[in-house]
């Protein structure tokens, strides 16, 4: 995972909300045992006006100039609810998202987000209407700016200041793996494990 | 202060306390399907890690098989051949409980798990699925994950986490035999909304719950994911040990007392602390179906869908409006006596034996309407069995049902079966997302009996018309 200091870019406005992750990536597009070539199957049934043959939707956000290239997601309410599947974050990675700002996330996909270095940052549904009216009213001039070592986010001459559990922002400025921060504990978890086992040997 | 049963359970897993509010927190069990187990599996091989405790590890296949009748590795859903033969050459070479097709174990993940003993109370349990909260029914801790997260703990048998609130559901009131504990969630769920919960743990409790037998607790918590919950949980009681006793992963005869010591003492405290409580009563619950595209879409078949102006909150309605556009029905109107072109019973939600019997109980002697797709698939190898040998099969077959081998079947659309366009399917599942079971699939969540019913009349029906009809 690469250490993420920052992120600026386009932001597009998806103002819905329960965007789940069968909507980000239908099962049906992941065809393979593997994070890549998920891309092209993104929010497949809402980007494509006909799926099979591939045909954009040109009311579909992330098909409108500038979205195309959008690196920012503005949303709404418990976004990457249902299916576990990680494939919604390697998805939207692949296609150039690097941050998510919703007034709510499912937990696992949140999780996921973490874990692959996409930042997703909760904010008031309020601030979110700001920033996408912003967005919305200045399409040629809408980067957004978010610094992750100040926590705050940059856009149109405001500055917006967010939270972000440590352990999160730790994680995604450190880039490191996380299974060898956990082996760092490796003694702890051999001792834990035999006290554990010896008291419910029914494990 | 008091401490919840969730609380505890988590307190005697931590390995580690960190000083950001974070734990490390010791995993008991991990189970895998070949979805999203596949890659976990082969990430990690990939990295030459190897999997740290195999015994405490168990894969099934359930997502993309085909549940037709004399089924392989080959499968409708084109390249799912490969995530089965992926998840079965990892689970040989890493040496980790595996039941593979055709074997008796073999069902969705969610079922096999306590049918098998693997999931028992007071353990902490993980799987590469969100529906993993099902098996807080019995007392256990268990949470869905992602694919990298079930890495780290497959290789070091923890997680970090920090522990979420804890919310307390109270379910009280009279239990009345038409009401079941799918209406119950999709009353509670469209009351308080699909993120209700918000990532806290919630306690279920009251006089219902403890009446409740363990495949009802099952199908109640099993939808806490689809209420925002991290997990569901219910206090162990008598019935659960009753439950477990003698099944092929819980603990053996010489361990066994020494297990339900320990279990008995799994209770939150008087004065344990919740961050919220939501009491309901149950009798204002009747039969809950959904007219939406989440789960928060649902209201009593007495009533009639809402109207866009009773909607305060302009997302919600938004949200309810493309609903409404997408399901093909109008603001105001009911759904009772709405036209289906199917009716499915099947998933972790409702396929136990107790769904299969209460739905066999309204189609005995009668037929399932014309034109309607009626398709039932047991949860798991055993539930199928155990349905046969009570006859259960010919009910369901002579009133018209499909009887399928065990799996998650059409309960999501992976590109291999699935229900036709724009068909309006009454559904004992857990999700009515936009296109979950087929390309425009109109899906109504429902209780196994409301399905039932609503096959024989062809539209959306009451089962407790059709049980006055017996
Ligand atoms: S039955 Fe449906 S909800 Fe349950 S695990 Fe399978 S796909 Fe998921």
């Amino acid at each position: 995972m690469k250490p993420i200091n920052s992120i600026t870019g386009i932001a597009a406005p998806l103002l819905r909300n329960n965007v789940d992750t069968d909507a980000i990536i239908p099962s049906r597009e992941i065809k393979k045992i593997s994070k890549l070539g998920l891309a092209d199957g993104l929010f497949a049934e809402w980007r494509y006006s006909s799926v099979q043959n591939r045909i954009p939707d040109q009311n579909f956000i992330l098909n409108k100039d500038p979205f195309q290239k959008s690196v920012i997601l503005l949303t709404g309410e418990n976004f990457g609810c249902g299916s576990s599947r990680e494939h919604a974050v390697w998805a939207l990675q692949e296609w150039g998202i690097k941050a998510i700002i919703g007034k709510s996330f499912g937990s696992i996909f949140y999780n996921n987000c973490i874990r692959n270095g996409l930042l997703a940052i909760t904010l008031e549904e309020k601030i979110i209407s700001g920033l996408i009216k912003n967005v919305e009213e200045n399409p040629s001039d809408n980067h957004i700016f978010i610094d992750l070592i100040k926590c705050s986010i940059q856009c149109c001459d405001k500055e917006i200041f967010f939270d972000i559990h440590e352990k999160d922002r730790s994680l995604l400025i450190e880039g490191l793996d996380e299974i060898e921060k956990v082996l760092i504990y490796k003694n702890n978890i051999d001792s834990f494990e035999a006290d554990h086992k010896k008291i419910r040997p029914w494990l | 202060m008091g401490r919840t049963l969730f609380e505890k359970i988590w307190d005697k897993h931590v390995v580690e306390s960190f000083d950001d509010g974070n734990d490390l927190i010791y995993i008991d069990r991990i189970f895998l399907h070949e979805r999203t187990g596949s890659i976990a599996l082969q990430n990690l091989h990939d990295r030459n890690i190897a999997v740290r405790n195999p015994k405490q590890v168990f894969a099934t296949i359930d997502h993309i098989v085909d549940t037709i009748p004399g089924r392989d590795d080959e499968t409708l859903m084109p390249s799912g051949k490969e995530f089965i033969k992926s998840l079965r050459s990892s689970a040989i070479r890493e040496n980790i409980n595996f039941f593979d097709l055709n074997t008796p174990e073999q069902g969705i993940g969610h079922v096999v798990s306590p049918e098998q003993g693997i999931a028992l109370p007071g353990l902490t349990y993980i799987c590469p699925d969100s529906h993993t909260c099902s098996l807080g029914a019995l007392g256990t801790l268990a949470w869905g994950v992602g694919s990298s997260e079930c890495e780290i703990a497959l290789a070091t048998n923890t997680l970090i986490k920090k522990k979420p609130k804890s919310i307390k559901v109270n379910v009280n009131g009279n239990v009345n035999d038409q009401v079941s504990a799918k209406d119950i969630v999709l009353y509670l769920i469209s009351n308080y909304g699909a993120n209700g919960a918000d990532g806290s743990a919630v306690e279920f409790g009251g006089n219902v719950i403890d009446q409740m037998g363990i495949e009802a607790r099952l199908t109640l918590c099993n939808m806490s994911v689809e209420f925002g919950a991290m997990t569901g949980i219910i206090q162990p009681d008598e019935k659960v040990f009753e439950y477990l006793r003698g099944k092929k992963y819980a603990p053996t005869l010489d361990q066994i007392q020494e297990a339900e010591k320990y279990w008995r003492k799994l209770k939150s405290d008087k004065d344990a602390e919740y961050s919220e409580i939501i009491d309901i009563d149950c009798d204002q619950v009747g039969t809950f179906v959904t007219w939406g595209t989440s789960p928060e879409h649902a209201i009593d078949l007495n009533e009639k869908i809402p109207s866009l102006n009773e909607i305060d909150d302009e997302t919600k309605k938004d949200s309810a409006k493309k609903a409404l556009e997408y399901m093909g029905l109008n603001e105001g109107e009911t759904l009772m006596g709405k036209k289906i072109d199917a009716a499915f019973i099947g998933s972790c939600t409702n396929s136990r034996l107790s769904d299969l019997r209460i739905a066999a109980s309204i189609l005995k002697d009668k037929k399932v309407s014309n034109g309607v797709k009626a398709i039932c698939v047991p949860g798991s190898s055993k539930v199928k069995k155990d349905a046969e040998n009570e006859g259960l099969d010919e009910i369901f077959i002579s009133a018209g049902f499909e009887w399928r081998e065990s799996g998650c079947s059409m309960c999501f659309y992976a590109g291999g079966e699935s229900f036709g366009l724009s068909e309006r399917v009454i559904s004992s599942t857990n999700r009515n997302f936009e296109n979950r079971q087929g390309k425009s699939t109109r899906t109504h969540l429902a209780s196994p009996a409301t399905v039932a019913a609503s096959a024989i009349k062809g539209t959306i029906a009451f089962p407790k018309d059709l049980k006055e009809d017996l």
